[in-house]
C-alpha cells in the first residue's frame, strides 16, 4: 500500500444555475474582465488515501464521489490530481 | 396514532414537531437519536428542519448515514408515511427517499418569511384534508431550498401528481416573487412514487395555532390522521 494525496474538483453540472458563479461573473465585469463569460463555484477537496497504486486510488475517489462527495443529480467531479504523498 | 421526530446533531425544529404533534394535536410523539437504531414502533418518522450536520459538504448529505436512517429507509420502503420538513426535506432527497436536489437559493439569501403554497394534488395521505387549489400560509426559513432536478424528473413529477405543493401569490398563481428560492416550476413540496414519504420546504409544524399567525399547517397533520388511523 502507498499512499496518495488526490485532489477532486466538484461543480455545478452545466444547465444548473449557480447564482454564486453568476454573481462573480457580474463581478468581474464590473471590474473590466469582459471576457469571462461563465463562472462556475464548487467545492475543492483533497484527500490522502492509501491505495496498492495510483489507478486504485484515482477509482476509489471516484466512487466516495459517486457515493458522497458529489450530488450526481446537481453536480459534476473531476479528479485534478493523484499524487504520491 | 405515533409520531417519531428523529433528532440529528444539528436539528433545531425537533421541538417544534413535538409541540406540533404533542401539544397541539395531542398525539404521542417520541424523539428519536440519531444514532438509534430504534424506530420505537413509531408509525409516521418526522425528519425535522435545522442544519444536520452543520449542512457540511452539502444539506442533508451526512444526515443520510446516520444509523437512524437506515431505519427510516426500511421503514418508508415498507410504506410508512415520512413527513421530511426543510432540512429533512433536503435529508430525504440526499437519502434518495425522494428525487432531485434542494439548492443555495437562487437570490443566495436566507429566506424567513410566510409564504403561500397551493395545493396540486388532494389526493395524498398527507393532503387529504384539502382540496386541489386551497392556499395554505406556511412560514419558511431557509436558505438552500431551490428544488432542482433534470426536466424528464420533473415532467415525471407533474404527470404522476406528485408535486404536492407549489409556492404561489395572493392570488394563488405562482409568480417569481412568490417564489422564495427560484426552485424550478415553484415547486414547495413533491411526494415519493409510493405516495408515503413527503418533503416539503415550507414548516407546516410551525403554523398550527392562529395565535402565531397560522393554523393551516394542521391541514397536513389532520390529513395524516384521517388517512393513516382509517
Amino acid at each position: 500500500m502507498s499512499r496518495f494525496r488526490v485532489a477532486v474538483h466538484i461543480v455545478p453540472r452545466k444547465g444548473i444555475l449557480d447564482p454564486q458563479g453568476k454573481a462573480v461573473s457580474d463581478a468581474l465585469h464590473a471590474l473590466g474582465f469582459d471576457g469571462v463569460s461563465d463562472t462556475r463555484i464548487g467545492r475543492h477537496i483533497v484527500l490522502h488515501i492509501a491505495a496498492p497504486d495510483a489507478k486504485a486510488a484515482d477509482a476509489q475517489v471516484r466512487e466516495m464521489c459517486g457515493k458522497l462527495l458529489a450530488n450526481p443529480v446537481t453536480e459534476d467531479f473531476e479528479i485534478a490530481t493523484v499524487e504520491r504523498a | 396514532m405515533k409520531f417519531g421526530i428523529v433528532t440529528f446533531p444539528g436539528s433545531n425544529c425537533d421541538y417544534d414537531s413535538y409541540h406540533a404533534v404533542a401539544d397541539s394535536l395531542g398525539l404521542p410523539a417520541v424523539y428519536l437519536w440519531h444514532k438509534s437504531t430504534d424506530l420505537q414502533g413509531v408509525d409516521v418518522v418526522i425528519l425535522p428542519g435545522g442544519f444536520s450536520y452543520g449542512d457540511y459538504l452539502r444539506a442533508g448529505a451526512i444526515a443520510r448515514f446516520s444509523p437512524i436512517m437506515q431505519e427510516v429507509a426500511t421503514h418508508a420502503r415498507a410504506g410508512g408515511p415520512v413527513l421530511g420538513i426543510c432540512n429533512g426535506f433536503q435529508i430525504a432527497c440526499e437519502a434518495g427517499l425522494l428525487p432531485g436536489a434542494l439548492l443555495r437559493n437562487a437570490n443566495l439569501q436566507f429566506v424567513s418569511d410566510t409564504v403561500r403554497i397551493r395545493v396540486e394534488n388532494a389526493d395524498t395521505m398527507f393532503t387529504s384534508r384539502c382540496e386541489v387549489g386551497d392556499v395554505l400560509r406556511i412560514p419558511v426559513a431557509h436558505g438552500d431550498g431551490r428544488f432542482t432536478a433534470d426536466d424528464n424528473t420533473l415532467d415525471r413529477l407533474e404527470g404522476e401528481g406528485r408535486v404536492v405543493f407549489r409556492y404561489v401569490n395572493e392570488h394563488g398563481v405562482p409568480d417569481a416573487v412568490a417564489n422564495p428560492n427560484g426552485s424550478m416550476r415553484d415547486i414547495a413540496g413533491i411526494i415519493s412514487s409510493e405516495g408515503n414519504v413527503l418533503g416539503l420546504m415550507p414548516h407546516p409544524e410551525r403554523a398550527m395555532e392562529d395565535l402565531i399567525g397560522s393554523a393551516d399547517g394542521r391541514r397536513i397533520f389532520e390529513s395524516l390522521l384521517a388517512r393513516v388511523s382509517a
